[in-house]
């Protein structure tokens, strides 16, 4: 009996309501101060935006949570848990979409799959799947080369979702795809925040992309980098994608949020 | 290349020099250069003798055994250090001075410590051939993509995983550039070593040819030599331009 008091039951635990807490991270390269002092909670099942200048240090908190950087001080929280590290509670989504040049749309998609020794036919069973959903059916076979930009960071996503992680780290996804496919993918982005009961921390210089698809905004200040603002567009969230842009509220968010940058952009 | 507008097949110009052979072997310049017809024929007497075949066996063995080490040696080495710099402070210097190095004057060292036989012909086989592998790995790791390595980490890639789920094949255009320069070294250190450690394989052929004036019997031997060299130079450019669809792209 005495074993199971000692081990508690996860089931039985709480589990918090934030899926991510950053708290009071600071990082250090050298004598370049990226993030000092930086404390957010990211709610679970929501889409939560880190926005500020370049070189304000995004990429590096996201980093710090995917566990691929240390922060200097300070610690990340995922489910109340401690993180030291890479976890299959989170999956991250690369700007550059980083796939495997000499594997097939098939094998990159079932990579995370892969590394965790899942068995060959399950894996591609649920790579075929997330194809499917992110609109690749009839690439299987094919060769990143062979991809527009625009698939090549769906196959990036469906990677992603393919481990079925708890929390989805994107870092600028949809920067280096064109317009048209962008605006898709914010729809698109929308209907998987509403539908698959993640919580996404989503990177972008955009502003408009920020209050479009997201449920809360985390402005940055420059370096030494820290929360300067949450901005939570939620008048316009209940709202149809198609009626999202030419809302007032809308509006007004962007050009609050562009006020308070306006002044740290040369 | 093109001539009269018919596309020629390659290396057709091999039979331009064949005939300018032929033609300074029929006016007897110097009895060095016999016209390469004698030559021929006298490839295919020698080609079947219990001789050649012993040569061309003790030349295969002593060059694969040496190839097999410096590619299972040099691959890894290269790896390791393009990932860790530690490491690569470490053998840098050493790699880049024996790869300039005057590897024949190091023989009679092999020698020494190796002694006089096979064992002497393969370590210097692979020494002529190592350098440049672990070179070129070490090159074509230090060019991977830096989010291929987060990402493989991100999603929970061991060590060993990245390795040879990553880098090796991220490095894979490099590295078999690498073995294939290699081998060609390695045909040199090949026969080095039978001409100066001891007296064997197509090594000894050379020698017995050369000093009793056979020259058809020489240019013979080194024809086959050329077109096995070649041969597996090809194969493994073939090999490369399988990978090169990926190559720029990584
Ligand atoms: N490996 C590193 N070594 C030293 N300094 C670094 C390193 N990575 C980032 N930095 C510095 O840390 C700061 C924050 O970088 P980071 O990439 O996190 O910014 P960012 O907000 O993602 O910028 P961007 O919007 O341009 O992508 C920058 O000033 C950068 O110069
Ligand atoms: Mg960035």
């Amino acid at each position: 009996m005495s074993q199971i008091s000692d081990r508690p039951d996860s089931a039985s635990k709480p589990v918090p309501e934030n899926a991510v807490a950053a708290r009071n991270v600071s990082k250090n390269y050298g004598d370049v101060e990226a993030l000092r002092d930086l404390s957010l909670d990211f709610p679970r099942g929501q889409l939560t935006s880190l926005l500020g200048p370049s070189g304000c240090g995004k990429t590096t908190l996201l980093k710090i949570i995917a566990g691929l950087l240390e922060p200097s001080s300070g610690e990340i929280l995922v489910n109340g848990e401690l993180v030291d590290g890479p976890g299959p509670d989170r999956a991250f989504v690369f700007q550059d979409f980083a796939l495997l040049p000499w594997a097939s749309v098939i094998r990159n998609v079932a990579f995370g799959l892969e590394l965790r020794g899942v068995a060959k036919s399950e894996r591609e069973a649920i790579a075929e799947r997330y194809i499917k959903d992110v609109g690749l059916a009839g690439f299987e076979n094919s060769f990143p080369h062979e991809l527009s930009g625009g698939m090549r960071q769906r196959v990036g996503l469906a990677r992603a979702l393919s481990v079925d992680a708890q929390v989805l780290l994107m870092d600028e996804p949809f920067s280096a795809v064109d317009e048209q496919t962008r605006r898709k993918f914010q729809e698109d982005l929308l209907n998987l925040v509403a539908n698959e009961n993640k919580t996404f921390i989503f990177v972008t210089h955009s502003i408009e992309e920020a209050v479009y698809v997201s449920d809360q905004i985390a402005i940055l200040l420059p370096r030494p980098s820290r929360v300067s603002e949450i901005i939570r567009p939620s008048g316009i969230r209940g709202k149809g994608a198609d009626s999202i842009r030419r809302d007032p509220e809308y509006l007004d968010i962007v050009d609050r949020i562009w006020a308070s940058l306006r002044s740290y952009v040369e | 290349m093109k001539l009269f507008g018919y596309t020629l097949p390659g290396m057709s110009s091999l039979i331009l020099w064949g005939l300018l052979w032929e033609i300074v072997g029929r006016l007897d310049v110097t009895f060095f250069v016999p016209p390469l017809s004698e030559v021929v024929s006298t490839l295919i007497s020698v080609i079947g003798t219990p001789a050649f075949l012993k040569a061309l066996y003790e030349t295969a063995y002593a060059f694969f055994a040496g190839v097999f080490f410096a590619v299972f040696i040099g691959i890894p080495t290269g790896i390791l250090m393009g990932k860790s710099r530690l490491l690569d402070e470490l053998l840098l210097p050493w790699v880049n001075m024996f790869l300039s190095a005057p590897l024949t004057a190091l023989v009679p060292v092999l020698m020494v410590l190796f002694g006089f036989g096979m064992k002497a012909i393969i370590i210097t086989t692979t020494l002529f051939a190592i350098w440049i592998i672990i070179l070129n790995s070490r090159a074509g790791v230090l060019q991977i993509n830096r989010s291929l390595v987060e990402m493989a980490r991100s999603f929970g890639a061991s060590p060993l995983d990245a390795f040879f789920k990553i880098y090796f094949w991220a490095a894979l255009p490099e590295i078999l550039g690498g073995v294939r320069i290699g081998v060609i070294r390695a045909v040199k250190g090949v026969i080095i070593g039978q001409l100066l450690i001891s007296i064997v394989g197509f090594g000894a052929l050379f020698e017995l040819y050369a000093n009793n004036f056979l020259m058809s019997h020489f240019w013979a031997v080194l024809i086959v030599l050329f077109a096995l060299a070649f041969t597996i130079s090809e194969s493994l450019s073939y090999l490369e331009r399988r990978v090169s669809y990926y190559a720029a792209k990584r």
